[in-house]
């Protein structure tokens, strides 16, 4: 509070009073904290499974519907699930408020733009294909 | 917003020592914060070495042996000595608590350190400004709320409901709970903080209060109640066992059951 804050200190805990919003924030949160268990043990048993055999071997695997859906899935949550969390982040940690709108946007547009470019490629290797022999 | 380091005014330097007297057979030394705004002077740790056979076992009882007999200028507020107004919150040996329930003798290391509840304006060497923070709790309408006229007798409640505010309505609101918590060090101007929230969740199970959505309407903010990360701070200190993080997690699943 500066010195020439004269509001009163109900006034000043009130604020802008209630956004009326975050509890479908608190929900995506929680659901693809829970979805991305299920998701994540599928990525390391195919990772683990398709390591060995070369990138052929990958390719084929994303080329079967359940896998390549799976894919989709795994990009799309972990997108959500780091857009959301990291916007806690910066809200906890940035004070300038320019500087924070700009980190927000930026977050929001790194995540969509993760997302999109790594649901491409998942479709481009399930539908076109790398070099199979 | 997250400071790492104290603003260049609020850095503490070194105090002044005042040694025991002559007579003293056992000695605990105290590190106690000073700080008195009409100097203009940084804040000081001042040593106490303090005749602990000659005062009672609890740090109130060491403090005001230091304002008796040593040092009259330390400013403190204290006033049940028995745990039960929260007055005498603060920071010792690095915890929040109730100097008037907490033994010397259980605070590890050879010396007590006595600092005011952390991150709140200081009034004066362990006074906080608590403004604010009663404000907030102001904020969250702290009283019963209904449209149904008032019965001629009192407002009936089955046993099993009243036992939901236990744990809730024993909060004395010692602010030992709300300035443990790094999250209303950082957004203390916006987040309602754990004691404010458990109030909040006092009155949102009360099966006699009438404005349930109303409360959940004003509660239901990024900042207000979600900047609560689940640290669990305000559980470790509450001096009186209580777990605010409990309330406040009560408090999301109500707003997501109101959705879901």
């Amino acid at each position: 509070m500066s010195k020439q804050d004269f509001r009163t200190a109900l006034g000043r805990a009130r604020g802008l009073g209630s956004a009326h919003h975050g509890v479908n924030a608190f929900i995506i949160e929680r659901g693809t904290s829970v979805a991305l268990v299920p998701l994540c043990l599928w990525a390391v048993y195919a990772a683990i499974k398709v390591a060995p055999l070369g990138y052929e071997s990958a390719v084929l695997l994303l080329r079967q519907p359940v896998n390549a859906i799976l894919a989709l899935l795994l990009v799309g949550v972990s997108f959500t699930h780091m857009r959301v969390g990291l916007k806690v982040v910066i809200e906890d940690y940035i004070e300038t408020p320019l500087a924070k709108i700009a980190a927000l946007m930026l977050n929001s547009a790194v995540c969509w733009l993760g997302w999109a470019v790594s649901s491409f490629a998942i479709l481009w290797v399930a539908f076109v294909g790398g070099p199979v022999h | 917003m997250v400071q790492f380091t104290l603003p260049r005014n609020s850095k503490v330097t070194k105090g002044k020592h005042h040694a025991a007297p002559a007579d003293a057979k056992t000695v605990k030394t105290f590190k106690v914060y000073r700080y008195d705004p009409e100097t203009g002077a940084n804040p000081r740790w001042d040593t106490y070495d303090v005749a602990v056979d000659q005062c009672g076992p609890m740090v109130l009882d060491a403090i005001l042996h230091i304002k008796n007999t040593m040092d009259p200028t330390l400013a403190f507020r204290r006033s049940c000595r028995e745990g039960v107004c929260g007055s005498c919150a603060m920071n010792i040996g690095g915890r929040n608590t109730l100097a008037c329930t907490h033994a010397w003798a259980d605070t590890p290391g050879e010396v007590v350190q006595i600092s005011p509840l952390p991150h709140m304006p200081v009034v004066k060497d362990l006074v906080p400004d608590l403004t604010l923070f009663f404000a907030q709790y102001s904020s969250i309408e702290p009283w019963l709320q209904t449209d149904t006229p008032t019965p001629q007798r009192e407002w009936t409640q089955a046993p099993a409901d009243r036992a939901r505010l236990d744990g809730l309505y024993e909060c004395i609101l010692c602010a030992c709970c709300s300035t443990s918590c790094p999250s209303y060090w950082w957004n203390g101007d916006k987040y309602l903080g754990p004691a404010a929230l458990l109030q909040a969740y006092r009155w949102l199970v009360d099966s006699r209060d009438e404005s349930t959505g109303d409360r959940l309407d004003g509660l239901e903010d990024p900042f207000k109640l979600y900047r609560c990360h689940t640290i669990m701070n305000c559980a470790q200190v509450c001096p009186k066992g209580l777990n605010p993080a409990k309330a406040i997690a009560g408090i999301k699943r109500m707003l997501v059951e109101r959705v879901v």
